[in-house]
């Protein structure tokens, strides 16, 4: 039984970081249609950003004596680098994407891997081959409930994560903004006709859909401390196969299925043997699939209109 | 002159579906374009409201400023034209309120808003009723209303009507022009397309008559609903 909930605790905190990654996907999927394939390394490129912003915040601390308590830091580490990273899907909206906005699906397909690959070796050029290390802006502590252990670190994962899936979902839902995303997600071209600019919103969601990639890259530095460039490759075709899980360009459907990838890989790691994780896991979602082929919340077809 | 087209040409790929029309509008005019099936009315509407370029030769002037300057956005926001597309476009995702807030998206007036939205519940009284309802779940009748309504809340110098009779039952065919008639007279200029000729000739002043993408015809409704040609074409002898 304490294993089980350790496994669940495990599970959340993995969950977590593929709903966040997913709902980026699935924002750009609404409104766009199309699947921002450098969304992974986005989160990368969030993960390096926060090491910088972490660094220099600690350079700060040091320089000037102001004692500024670790998570204070770690608070405003997590609230500039989204803002930062914001600046970047929108700058790949509007060099990757916006040219190609009538061109068939596939080529912005490909532009998204030739943008992912930009962003991983242009970071590999820069930074070099070494791995960085993520400060550890926290120190952990292990709380234990029964026995069940949980650090901290997990708690605030999984708090952090939860916390920015609410305030998106008011943003969604409430603001005028979020209401021009939910109407472009219904019908791309009539939303002009009520004075709105799509290049307006399309970036908005690509900023949006950033900075929760870059919120998972700290949280994930936080839980795993080594940055590599290729790190949000792996991470990144996972929290896809959450998106389409979830259902293409359903929100809800691409956080539900971020935290139920991370159940099932882990309890296919506690079942069976670890090495095999991913190969179960996996398997069990390709049968979901063959059985829902649009995913919980998905559409069996698109009502957007096209003309 | 408020609207004034010129050799407008627009094609959908290789076709071209408008071989240089002319015609214009004045300010507070209600007219009318009137043609069968594929003759390019649609096309002409979302030619003004730049959803569909215009191929290069084609003039169009709004209140003296050059339509092809804009996005089909800024022609709502900045010229106040409003378009109530074919098939309406709702957004059946939003609520009836929700729908024609977001028509007031790019609108600076904030203190007008909230009585432009009376004044839509005023014309449409239906709509009060359904206020929270999602706009997908509406009647035929409703959702036209709503159309209507939206348009008017996102500009309202010149609304562009496609088909605004489209599915309705006669008589709310009828109440749906009498609303149209009352915007008019606060000052909107309505230019609207129309398969059904008759209904659109008694409500227009004017009308022109498209066929394969050339104008046809032009005159006051009154003389084209006794153009023998006319009613051969259009109001079934």
């Amino acid at each position: 039984m304490d294993l089980f909930l350790q496994n669940i605790v495990n599970a959340l905190q993995w969950g977590s970081f593929y709903a966040l990654i997913a709902l980026g996907y699935s924002m750009v999927y609404s409104i766009l249609m199309l699947f921002n394939f450098a969304h992974g390394d986005i989160f990368m490129v969030g993960a390096y950003i926060g090491f910088g912003v972490a660094t220099a915040l600690l350079g700060f601390v040091a320089m000037t004596g102001i004692p500024l308590p670790g998570w204070l830091i770690l608070i405003l580490t997590i609230i500039i680098t989204m803002f930062i990273t914001s600046f970047v899907g929108i700058f790949i909206e509007r060099v990757g994407y916006r040219p190609l906005r009538e061109a068939p699906r596939a080529s912005a397909a490909i532009t998204g891997l030739m943008i992912g690959i930009i962003l991983e070796t242009g970071n590999l050029a820069i930074l070099g081959a070494r791995r960085l290390s993520f400060p550890q802006l926290i120190e952990s502590t292990t709380y234990q409930f029964g026995g069940v252990y949980v650090t901290n670190k997990k708690i605030l994962i999984v708090g952090v994560s939860l916390t920015l899936m609410f305030l998106l979902h008011r943003f969604i839902q409430k603001s005028k903004w979020g209401m021009a995303m939910r109407a472009m997600s219904f019908d791309f071209e009539a939303v002009p006709l009520m004075g709105i600019s799509i290049n307006r919103i399309a970036p908005l969601t690509f900023a949006i859909g950033s900075a929760l990639a870059a919120a998972a890259g700290i949280l994930y530095g936080l839980a795993y401390p080594v940055l590599d460039p290729y790190m949000g490759i792996l991470l990144g075709w996972k929290a896809f196969v959450a998106a389409i899980l979830g259902g293409r360009g359903s929100i809800l459907g691409a956080a539900l299925a971020g935290f139920m990838l991370g159940f099932i890989e882990i309890f296919a790691a506690w079942i069976f043997p670890s090495t095999l994780r991913d190969v179960i896991a996996y398997s069990i979602i390709l049968l979901i699939l063959t059985f829902r082929p649009h995913g919980f919340f998905g559409k069996a077809h698109s009502t957007q209109l096209r003309l | 002159m408020q609207l004034e087209i010129k050799n407008l040409q627009a094609s959908y790929g290789k076709i071209k579906a408008l071989h240089g029309i002319d015609f214009s509008i004045d300010r507070g005019e209600i007219v009318c374009i009137i043609g069968a099936n594929g003759a390019g009315k649609s096309t002409t509407l979302r030619a003004i409201s730049r959803l569909l370029p215009a191929d290069s030769g084609s003039v169009m002037n709004f209140e003296g400023k050059n339509l092809l300057q804009y996005q089909p956005d800024k022609v709502v926001s900045e010229l106040g034209i409003s378009h109530v597309p074919e098939g309406r476009r709702l957004f059946g995702n939003l609520t009836v309120m929700e729908n024609l807030k977001l028509a007031t998206f790019a609108r600076k007036d904030k203190d007008s808003i909230a009585k432009d939205t009376e004044q839509v519940f005023s014309i449409f009284p239906r709509l009060k009723e359904r206020i929270s309802q999602m706009a997908g779940t509406l009647s035929g009748g409703e959702q036209q209303m709503l159309a209507v309504g939206r348009a008017y809340m996102s500009g309202r110098k010149l609304m562009l009507l496609d088909e605004p009779s489209m599915g309705l039952a006669p008589l709310l065919m009828l109440s749906m022009f009498e609303a149209l008639k009352g915007i008019n007279r606060e000052g909107t200029t309505i230019l609207l397309v129309e398969q059904n000729a008759r209904l659109a000739l008694k409500f227009a002043s004017r009308a022109y008559v498209l066929e394969n993408g050339h104008m046809a015809l032009e005159g006051p409704s009154e003389d084209l609903l006794h153009n023998p040609e006319v009613k051969k074409a259009y109001l079934g002898g």
